[in-house]
């Protein structure tokens, strides 16, 4: 089993969504966060005073896989969540050791 | 002689008493009906001074969502808690000892000496006493609430509460007797001499903008807002939606603060309602063109104060000059304000939600604009008069609020210490967490922390001590 951990642009979530639905993917989860690379933050102002904002909002998309699946998701990913500028967002793909339903008890891919 | 004199009497009074007996049975006419008639002009007075009461009481509202807005979410507990006490200490602070200062008989013309604990009210007698103190009672916390804005996220609740009781009780009453006495039982000084207040930007906004200074200079400013160079780093507010439905409750407030103060239902308070209206709209309008020009967009923060300011400003006027005045003195105020703000940041008073720019220092323009714009023209003596007013406000205020802040400091501490202030005073001062279901970051995530029982002087020195580092 694969987990693939995409950080992506927010407005982009639906259209990665419903690109991973599409090729069988089941579950996933997903947190709203900060983050920076090459993308730079912007000036804001506030009562008068201009300040950085360095942490961009992202979204990021958890989904473990079975490892026949991993190089599709990521190329699913790659084709929805990209727009061609800076701040696209990155994929990392890591192996998971085990994964069990809590209702049944189900392991390995039995559980995704 | 006699005899004919005293038949002669005795014939008109029993022609009078006939006609007395025959106009009853006749229509009435509005002399017949006079009593009747000033009766219901009595009752529609009640009606609106109660009416506008209320009216004004919403303003703690408003108040509550400004501050709230403008500070972080991990104060905004210990930001309700002062509001909501700011009116429950002021009102039985008002009731047992403000009223009386403020509007009991002065044979001095500086402070009353009767009226305390509603003395003037006896069941059965006259309740207008009771209407006029629910009048006034929401204007003195009016004046106690300014300050909670900016003296927030680092003062000590029971501080607060000391502040709170004694500005309703002491502070703001006595110079209140000295410019409003006479709208009951007393008699001031200074209205004395002519001087025009009729809504309060000096007796409720400036009293409470010189008190917000001089809480704030005590306090020192909150961890992290300037560093050693100068530069000023913002602390956002958590929540603008919540700061402007504060500023839109006041606005809907002020239209019982300013015509409300006729506490009589009469035409007058129509031009009174249009100046408010007025004069807050250009204020708002003004400040944000002031920040769009300095700052190169239109920014929210400063054009709700500009709302604000407009709205002090007009205040003290709003029954002696024109509409066109209005706008005219509403947009100074919104001018004054923008750099008032940029102003105490750069002297580095901290103040979060600009209360001393847009009561204290607004509050000062709309006095003086109440005499350059008077209706009936204007006077180096009606100047000099609102010039007088203005010091005396800011002399008394100031002098008394900084005294009794040292004290407070002294004897119950008065600021929290630097890791109260960094967890947030809503779980350190009230054991509570305003958002705990929204994922909000409403406390400050510091680990294993105590509140500490660390000495008031010692916390605030090293208070200052934490913010002279580099950026």
């Amino acid at each position: 089993m694969k987990r693939v951990e995409a950080i992506i642009k927010p407005f982009k979530l639906d259209e990665v969504k419903d690109g991973l639905s599409k090729i069988g993917v089941q579950g996933m989860t997903i947190s709203e966060v900060k983050g920076f690379g090459r993308q730079k933050g912007h000036k804001e102002i506030y009562r008068g005073t201009e300040y950085q904002v360095d942490f961009v909002p992202k979204v990021k998309i958890e989904t473990v896989i079975d490892e026949s699946l991993a190089d599709q998701v990521v190329a699913t990913i790659m084709e929805a969540a990209g727009s061609g500028k800076i701040g696209d967002g990155k994929i990392f793909v890591s192996t998971i050791e085990n994964s069990l339903r809590i209702r049944t008890g189900e392991t390995g891919t039995d559980a995704l | 002689m006699k005899n004919r004199v005293s038949i002669c009497l005795l014939t008109v009074f029993s022609l009078s008493l006939a006609s007395f007996a025959l106009a009853a049975d006749e229509a009435p006419t509005a002399i017949s009906n006079k009593d009747a008639i000033e009766l219901v002009q009595t009752h529609a007075n009640y009606l609106w001074t109660l009416v506008a009461a209320a009216l004004v009481f919403f303003m703690q509202a408003g108040f509550a969502m400004v501050e709230a807005g403008f500070t972080r979410a991990k104060n905004a507990v210990n930001i309700m808690m002062k509001n909501l006490m700011d009116f429950s200490m002021g009102s039985i602070g008002f009731w047992a000892i403000g009223f009386g200062l403020m509007f009991g008989v002065s044979s001095t013309g500086w402070f009353g000496t009767s009226g305390f604990f509603l003395s003037d009210f006896t069941p059965g007698g006259d309740p207008w006493v009771l209407a006029f103190w629910m009048f006034q009672v929401v204007f003195a916390a009016t004046a106690a609430t300014i300050v909670s804005g900016a003296m927030a996220e680092r003062t000590k609740f029971v501080g607060y509460l000391c502040y709170s009781l004694i500005v309703s009780a002491l502070i703001y009453p006595v110079f209140g007797s000295w410019a409003w006495g006479s709208l009951f039982n007393g008699s001031g000084w200074l209205e004395g001499l002519g001087f025009i207040d009729f809504a309060g930007s000096t007796v409720v906004h400036s009293v409470g903008g010189w008190a917000a200074l001089a809480g704030t200079i005590v306090l020192g400013p909150r961890l992290g807002k300037y560093t050693k160079s100068g530069a000023v780093k913002p602390i956002l507010g958590h929540n603008i939606t919540l700061a402007a439905l504060g500023v839109f409750i006041l606005w809907l407030g002020w239209f019982g603060f300013n015509p409300g103060s006729t506490t009589t239902a009469d035409k007058s308070i129509a031009m009174i309602f249009v100046n408010t209206n007025l004069a807050a709209a250009a204020g708002a309008f003004f400040a944000m063109l002031v920040s769009w020009v300095k700052f190169g967009k239109p920014e929210v923060g400063m054009s709700l104060n500009g709302a604000l300011a407009g709205l002090v400003g007009i205040t003290a006027g709003c029954a002696n000059v024109s509409p066109s005045s209005a706008i005219i003195i509403g947009a100074t105020a919104g001018v004054i304000v923008v750099f008032s703000v940029l102003f105490f940041d750069k002297i580095k008073v901290d103040d979060p939600v600009g209360a001393i720019s847009v009561h204290g220092v607004c509050g000062a323009w709309g006095t003086l604009a109440a005499g350059i714009f008077n209706i009936g023209g204007t006077s180096a003596s009606i100047i000099g008069v609102q010039l007088l007013g203005i010091g005396a406000c800011f002399i008394w205020t100031f002098a008394t609020a900084y005294a009794m802040f040292k004290a407070i400091d002294a004897i119950v501490g008065l600021r929290v210490s630097p890791e109260e202030e960094l967890e947030g005073l809503d779980f350190t001062e009230h054991g509570g967490n305003a958002y705990p279901d929204f994922g909000v970051s409403s406390h400050g995530g510091i680990e294993s922390f105590v509140p500490s029982a660390s000495s008031p002087m010692g916390a605030a020195a090293a208070g200052s001590k934490i913010i002279e580092h580099e950026a």
